[in-house]
């Protein structure tokens, strides 16, 4: 996978997070003004993330995590404040899907033993997410090959515009 | 071994043997987009290199989201969507044709059909025997541009309704009561079937409400049989030669299967923040409400605006209620007018708003003010939906949405009908 290691903090959000309070639609004037939009990034769950983010951190979620609405906005948005990964116990189906195509990576693991704050070494290929605040090591399992191919290819687009077809 | 709906659909058009897990390419029939999600695949699909769909009558714009345009920005973004119509010979449904997921149900989905949507409750479309799924808009680019995507063969939890529905319960109730049941990610990445003698006697306006609403269990798809129901209504909507009986193998394998029986349910509400925080309407009752919200493509249709002007005829909604309805396409609008409900809504207090989403998803026509509760007949009550965070969302059939509005509190509607 692109970008084997990753670094960063965590912020961490609880079950539920819908793509109403990742990005609602009160702001569906912006949606072709994309950088204005997304400073408005999970402002419904934290109106204070869009200034703590850094580069390369994480957004740690609970259960279902991206519920609701098609709009890939919202893993845009995400990716465009520049989280480098996503982690949850479960993500809604839509919003998986849309996170790869955006070429943000999704991982399913057991978030309850991360803590706003802890600093993360992520390694993609390995497959192993540690904590390095509080020593935990969790393992993530494999997505679809299809899946790969196209996060490998920085999201879906692009996967299109140098292959020119789908394939499985 | 037999095959689900899902698998059967999937196995024809990806020209497999599909079983729950696999992963196939499957031809796309029908593609589509709304005004909130077609200018980002519209641009991805140009970003793509492409210029037009593999088949252009295939591919369609829906305005319906913010429709007429609220201001500006989504004015220009209505000029882009028609503008590219018009260059690639996408079919343009233009503001007041209705909601798209509707209008998909009255003029194109089809038993075995395989449709994707970018908008979640394209799901809508299962009602009809057709798998119908959202998704995003790089892969509704995809698909309008390839006519074909990739898809996980879902597995697949079986909904066996029994019994009649007891006065004052409708199909809203049964799946609000389900997705209760089962959480707002019971169905995640799954199918849902529903089979049985309730459903064999469900008209197709039902079907949908039930079939829009899968998704808010996290479902795929929500699939119904296309049995003689189907048969009709298609040949009513002018598709008659397009119907084909599809039905489960006896011998599917379902992953779960859940029993309801219909004669058991009472009318059901959805709480705030989320769907599957419900309850009996008996424990809300009292509960104030200040907008009352009766439309969308969960329960905008005519039978669900003739059972709101049954509750309402000859009498006053609640002075400190707003009430508006929208009805879930022109087609309906039209119907309603002929069939006198618009009259008796408009004579009981009610605002009419135009054929579309208005109110449903927070970007106009009835924004909720700070600290306000709205009674709706929508399918989402998430912190922030109806445009504000500072609100609450209450969902439920239209019936209790009528009884509602006439008290100003939650009601059961069984206290009125």
């Amino acid at each position: 996978m692109t970008g084997a290691l990753l670094r960063g903090k965590v912020h961490k959000f609880g079950d539920d997070i819908s793509t109403d309070l990742i990005i609602p639609g009160r702001y569906a004037r912006l949606r072709s003004n994309l950088p204005e939009l997304a400073k408005h990034v999970l402002e419904d769950a934290d109106p204070d993330f869009v200034n703590r983010v850094r580069p390369g951190d994480f957004v740690v979620g609970g259960d279902n995590f991206g519920q609701g609405s098609s709009r890939e906005h919202a893993p845009l948005v995400i990716k465009m404040a520049g989280v480098s990964a996503i982690l949850a116990k479960s993500v809604a189906r839509i919003f998986f899907r849309n996170a790869i195509n955006q070429g943000l990576p999704v991982l399913i693991c057991d978030t309850d033993r991360l803590a706003d704050g802890d600093e993360l070494e992520i390694d993609l290929l390995g497959g192993t997410v540690k904590d390095v605040t509080n020593g935990a090591v969790l393992t993530f399992g494999k997505m679809p090959q299809v899946m790969v191919n196209i996060l490998n290819e920085g999201g879906l687009i692009p996967y299109i515009r140098k292959h020119g077809d789908l394939k499985l | 071994m037999g095959k689900t709906l899902a698998e059967k659909i999937l196995s024809a058009k990806s020209g497999t043997d599909a079983r729950a897990g696999d992963i196939v390419i499957s031809r796309v029939d029908f593609a589509f987009v709304q005004d909130t999600t077609g200018p980002l695949t519209l641009r991805q699909f140009q970003e793509s290199g492409f210029t037009r769909p593999a088949s252009p009558q295939a591919c369609a714009i829906f305005m319906d989201h913010a429709a007429p345009s609220p201001n500006r920005e989504q004015a220009n973004d209505h000029l882009f969507l028609r503008r590219f119509a018009s260059e690639t010979g996408c079919q343009l449904f233009e503001v007041g044709q209705g909601v798209c997921h509707q209008i998909v149900a009255e003029q194109f989905a089809c038993p075995g059909d395989v449709i994707v949507g970018a908008d979640s409750h394209t799901v809508t479309g299962g009602a009809l025997g057709a798998f119908a799924t959202g998704m995003g808009s790089s892969d509704v680019a995809i698909a309008m541009a390839l006519g074909k995507n990739w898809f996980r063969v879902p597995a697949t939890i079986k909904i066996d309704v029994t019994g009649r529905f007891p006065k004052g319960v409708y199909v809203k109730d049964l799946i609000l009561y389900l997705i209760g049941k089962i959480g707002a990610e019971g169905a995640n990445y799954k199918a849902l079937e529903f089979t049985g003698p309730a459903v064999a006697r469900m008209t197709v306006s039902q079907r949908l409400t039930i079939a829009n609403m899968a998704v808010e269990a996290g479902a795929k798809v929500g699939l119904f049989p296309a049995d003689e129901v189907t048969g009709a209504y298609l040949e009513a909507q002018g598709r008659g030669a397009r119907y084909r009986p599809l039905q489960p193998d006896d011998d599917a394998v379902y992953e779960r299967v859940i029993e309801i029986n219909a004669g058991r349910l009472v009318p059901t509400v959805a709480r705030p923040h989320t769907v599957d925080n419900t309850a009996a309407v008996t424990e809300l009752k009292g509960t104030k409400i200040q907008q009352v919200f009766i439309g969308t493509c969960t329960s905008g249709r005519l039978e669900d605006l003739a059972i709101a002007a049954r509750i309402l005829r000859g009498k006053q909604k609640h002075k400190d209620v707003r009430l508006l309805v929208a009805p879930a396409s022109r087609a309906v609008m039209e119907a309603a007018l002929r069939a006198g409900y618009i009259r008796t809504l408009v004579k009981a207090g009610a605002i009419i708003l135009p054929a579309g989403c208005a109110a449903c998803l927070g970007v106009h026509q009835g924004v909720l003010g700070d600290g306000e509760s709205c009674l709706s007949t929508a399918n989402r009550n998430f912190k922030g939906r109806m445009g504000n965070p500072d609100s609450f969302i209450y969902l439920a059939s239209p019936a209790t949405a009528a009884a509602s509005a006439l008290t100003g509190e939650i009601t059961d509607p069984r206290e009125v009908l």
